[in-house]
């Protein structure tokens, strides 16, 4: 295990880098920087995008003035708008690894854009780790030797909120998703697992608004025909905004159980303002209430260099370049098949606590915090919230050996 | 289900078709009176949105009045009915002598660049509009809750109808709008003052857009996603209510908001083309839209757009062509990979284009869902090889014939209409194949679409595929070009420009028509299943609507008047954004200045401007 413990010094090196800039005699990294091509959707998905981007370069330049990676070579992210479209994000991915030379990919944020780079890493033979995109057929049907995926799926996700409801006592349940891949998989993982976490529990109603363009009327007036005992809500963004404020004033989350999935992250929690509904079991992500002293070193640097609060995608952003760091000073090589092993299993401590990279499904065990949503004074925030080790939400071992496909 | 439910579920339903009554109203005047297809209509109610989320709480400090909500929501909508102006004045006033659908460009040039301008006024978080003062709360209506707003709202939809009525019939102005929207030469030839009409005309549009914009903001956020969702609602709106007819509007507004906030009780998930349905089914019945009236052109000879001229290749066009197509065969010698991989591209595009413009300038047939046969072909080919264990040859023979069937089965009753009616019956079409491929997950992997297309281990490097698809590209643009000279294609120009007489003569012009149909379909086809391979995968977003807008921009840009116009195009179209791209976040902004730029330099598009060289030299 002499590479784990080499992994873990660096990782600590990388980790405490904020503390590492100021310490003197250190030297900032030197010689040619080891280039990492990040392509996302700045341009459509920019009010994710933005900070995670803000978030990664306020690292990789932590991490080079501690001395960069790899025995003190800097680490350069070069950034790339995917188009938002799978045609666009693979033209996009071939430029990064040809003309602008980067070690392996990074980023994306929709599901279908993330596994059109992962397809091609895997006919290239190039590391691409996945940051953004949730879906689960990324890390489980079509997983391949190069995709390694960071945050927690759509089935992690969902399990941590449906187990965050163990013991409640609402049996008839509606489904609200957005119609895409995304919303349609968390639907589907919710029937799944609901039934372990409430006995009895059954799905009465199901709505599927197109995304980006949900009928607010129409669909809170066939949820509430249902009377349902509980909701599970996956709309996310401006179909979000419009869903709550005409279900609050149609009085449909009065006396329901509501889970939610991601409402509690900045990202759409800021909107809603003084709307946020009350007691809503959600994912989330409440900087403001967060200990961990790494963590609020990073929360008051993002706050000094920006001036703006972090979101969920600042977080996702700083520990993926801790990841990255960490990886490279465990393969010390950017030959892909050096750093694909050293991602295995690779444990990397980082703003958010431990996150290793399961080598069975290739899934990070980065979590997320689950609490209930409150309104304090004209913004919603979360009450109650946990850290919830991504860890304890993995897919079970024999059901990930079932779905990946054999290499 | 009771009574009570459905009463509140039907008001739900007429509050939504209120809201897209009122921006629909403002696109088929403007389309009545200056015959745009005005894609920047959309942008107008997001900006609307936008002006009323900044203006409206800055009023609500002073006082929370009812009064002071409702002046700034009207202010909100003067000021984007100013933007209108502007657009008109210095943008679509330079574009009235060329080809309509050349301002339809420059609209989409708009579209883009106001995207990004929202975003960097703006910023990129969607925000929340104030709720309207004293219709917060919720109304007790056979022992439901409904919004008091919405039901305000339900009554501005009507009040606006009555109040376009009363300028229709009661004002000079209004009369002089139906009189164009009749018969605008017979308006022009009559001494009207066109330019004042039309900026008039945009005025009032751009205001109904922002007014239903600005009257959003209690319900939904403000957010740079908006123009889009809306702007293929309230076309389809206006084409089954009959273009330029708005108490049509008004009817096929009710109509598709009941038909959504029933829908979604019966088929939760198929919202998505509910509406298409309709409007295919609309149009097949009735070929002009519920209310609207025949083009008055369409009996007329008009002055044909399109190819006019099919000159032989001269000796500089052919030194041209040898240039092009040595450096497209030196490619792989000389640029790096990734020059490469774009000159791959812009070859199938190049052929997806001009199979585009085979039906656009030679047919008189425009479409606006061309991607769809693109996108089936990919689908053919890609399914054959992940699903079916096929090789990637007989994959490559599926794609056009794919291409073809569809094109074939969706032409036999596209063909039967023209103008903006046939091309909105092939948006139709396109967008049934598009939800089709989106919600079969089972067959098609949904959104997320299906990975794995690689070509024959033979053809796996870069450069042979790209030798591979020069090959199929270059025989393709040269066999359609084939036809463009044979007399099926003259007969097709000659069905074009005069259907009566094409008629009189003899030719049977919907067989025609049709087979020019199959054949485009079959040419794209061919060219999706070539992208399928150079990408690896298929997904849904090869037969979206941003897709067939890119083909008619690549034509456009071109130039619809010259049969090789579409080439020059694609290559152009592609390499402007791939330059943008990877420049700045904002590449959207460039690409739509690039446009309009072009646009007004070179009215024609590119070959155009070439033509007008040749003949001055």
């Amino acid at each position: 295990m002499a590479g784990f413990t080499f992994s873990r010094r660096s990782a600590l090196a990388a980790g405490t880098g904020i503390l590492a800039g100021l310490r003197p005699g250190h030297a900032p990294a030197q010689g040619a920087p080891i280039k990492v091509g990040e392509l996302n959707s700045y341009a459509r998905m920019a009010a994710f995008a933005m900070p995670y981007r803000n978030a990664i370069q306020l690292a990789v330049d932590q991490i080079n003035q501690a001395g960069g990676v790899m025995g003190g070579r800097p680490l350069e992210f070069v950034f790339r708008d995917d188009g938002s479209t799978p045609g666009d994000a693979v033209r996009v991915a071939e430029d990064l690894l040809t003309r602008e030379g980067c070690a392996f990919l990074a980023g994306t944020f929709l599901s279908n854009v993330g596994l059109a780079v992962s397809d091609l890493a895997n006919q290239r033979k190039k590391l691409f780790l996945a940051t953004e995109p949730l879906t689960d057929a990324l890390t489980m049907a079509q997983g391949n030797r190069y995709t390694w995926r960071l945050r927690p799926g759509t089935y992690m996700q969902t399990r941590m909120v449906v187990e965050a409801a163990r013991g409640k006592t609402a049996k008839r349940w509606a489904i609200v998703a957005p119609n895409y891949e995304y919303g349609q998989s968390a639907a589907a993982n919710f029937k799944k697992l609901i039934g372990s976490a409430i006995p009895g529990a059954e799905i009465v109603a199901e709505q599927y608004p197109a995304l980006g363009r949900v009928d607010a009327g129409a669909t809170v007036g066939a949820l509430a025909q249902a009377r349902p005992d509980g909701i599970f809500n996956v709309l996310f963004g401006p179909d979000l905004t419009a869903f709550v404020r005409e279900g609050n004033t149609r009085g449909l989350f009065e006396r329901r159980l509501v889970l939610s999935l991601l409402t509690g992250e900045p990202e759409y929690m800021l909107p809603l303002g003084d709307e946020c509904p009350d007691g809503w079991i959600v994912t989330g992500y409440p900087w403001e209430q967060v200990q961990d002293a790494p963590h609020k070193a990073f929360i008051e640097a993002y706050r000094a260099r920006f001036n703006d609060t972090p979101r969920k995608g600042s977080v996702l952003g700083y520990v993926t370049a801790q990841v990255v760091a960490s990886m490279l000073n465990k393969a010390n090589s950017t030959e892909t098949e050096a750093m694909v092993d050293a991602l295995a299993d690779l444990p990397t401590q980082t703003i958010v606590g431990n996150v290793t990279m399961r080598a069975l499904d290739h899934q990070g065990t980065m979590g997320t915090w689950v609490g209930e949503t409150v309104l304090r004074g004209r913004t919603g925030t979360m009450r109650n919230a946990r850290y919830a080790d991504g860890a304890n939400y993995l897919f079970p071992e024999d059901e990930v050996r079932a779905a990946r496909p054999r290499s | 289900m009771d009574f009570g439910f459905l009463v509140v579920q039907s008001l739900s339903g007429l509050a939504s078709a209120s809201s897209l009554f009122v921006i629909a109203s403002g696109l088929t005047l403007v389309f009545g009176v200056t015959r745009i297809v005005n894609f920047a209509h959309g942008s107008f109610y997001m900006l609307g949105a936008y002006m009323a989320v900044t203006v409206v709480p800055w009023l609500l400090d002073f006082d929370r009045s009812p009064l002071l909500f409702f002046t700034g929501v009207l202010v909100s909508a003067a000021v984007v009915g100013v933007l209108g102006v502007v657009m008109e004045v210095l943008l679509l006033r330079r574009l009235y002598k060329v080809p309509e659908l050349f301002q339809l460009l420059a609209t989409f040039g708009v579209v883009l660049m106001v995207q990004d301008a929202v975003l960097w006024i703006w910023g990129p978080v969607e925000i929340p509009g104030p709720r309207a003062p004293g219709l917060r709360h919720g109304v007790e209506i056979l022992g439901q809750r409904f919004p008091a707003y919405e039901l305000f709202l339900i009554c501005v939809g009507p009040a606006v109808l009555g109040l376009l009525w009363l300028l229709m019939h009661r004002t000079r102005f209004g009369i002089l709008i139906r009189a164009a929207t009749r018969d605008r030469e017979m308006v022009g030839a009559l001494g009207v003052n066109q330019a004042l009409l039309f900026t008039g005309t945009l005025f009032l549009g751009a205001f109904l857009a922002g007014l239903g914009g600005a009257l959003q903001i209690p319900r939904v956020s403000a957010n740079s996603q908006m123009d889009l969702s809306i702007i293929t609602e309230a076309f389809v709106v206006t084409v089954i209510g009959g273009m330029g007819s708005v108490p049509g509007a008004f009817l096929a507004a009710v109509i598709i908001g009941q038909l959504n906030s029933f829908g979604v009780l019966i088929f939760p998930k198929i919202t998505l083309v509910l509406v298409f349905l309709l409007m295919a089914v609309v149009l097949v019945v009735k070929p002009w839209g519920l209310l609207g009236r025949p083009e008055p052109a369409a009996g007329r000879a008009a002055l044909p757009e399109g190819i006019l001229a099919t000159p032989r290749f001269g000796l500089w066009e052919k030194v041209i062509l040898a240039v092009v197509l040595a450096a497209t065969l030196a490619v792989p010698v000389f640029g790096d990979a990734y020059t490469v991989k774009v000159a791959t591209e812009v070859l199938i595009f190049a052929l997806a284009a001009f199979s585009l413009n085979f039906l656009v300038g030679n047919g008189g047939i425009v479409s606006f869902g061309h991607a769809a046969y693109f996108g089936l072909g990919a689908y053919a080919a890609g399914l054959l090889v992940t699903k079916g264990g096929f090789a990637m040859e007989p994959a490559l023979i599926a794609a056009p014939l794919a291409g073809a069937a569809f094109a074939a089965l969706f032409g036999f009753f596209v063909v039967r209409l023209t103008g903006i009616y046939l091309a909105m019956l092939t948006l139709a079409f396109a967008q049934i194949a598009y939800a089709v491929c989106f919600q079969w997950v089972e067959v098609t992997g949904g959104d997320n679409g299906v990975v794995g297309v690689w070509p024959s281990a033979w053809a796996r490097s870069r450069e042979v595929f790209h030798y591979l698809v020069a090959g199929c590209c270059i025989l393709g643009i040269a066999a359609l070009r084939h036809v463009i000279y044979a007399p099926f294609g003259a007969t097709l120009r000659a069905a074009r420009d005069s259907e009566q007489r094409a008629d009189a003569i003899g030719i049977d012009v919907r067989m025609h028509r049709w087979l020019a149909f199959t054949l485009a379909g079959a040419a794209a086809g061919l060219a999706g299943g070539l992208y399928a391979f150079s990408k690896g995968s298929i997904d849904p977003t090869l037969l979206a609507i941003p897709m067939s807008i890119d083909f008619l921009a690549m034509l456009l840009l071109g130039g619809m008047q010259t049969v090789m116009g579409a080439v020059a195009g694609a290559a152009a179209f592609h390499t402007i954004k791939d330059f943008f791209m990877p420049l700045t976040d904002h590449w959207r902004f460039f690409l739509g200045a690039s446009i309009i730029a072009l646009v007004l330099i070179f009215p024609r598009g590119l070959s155009g401007a070439y033509g007008a060289l040749r003949r001055r030299a």
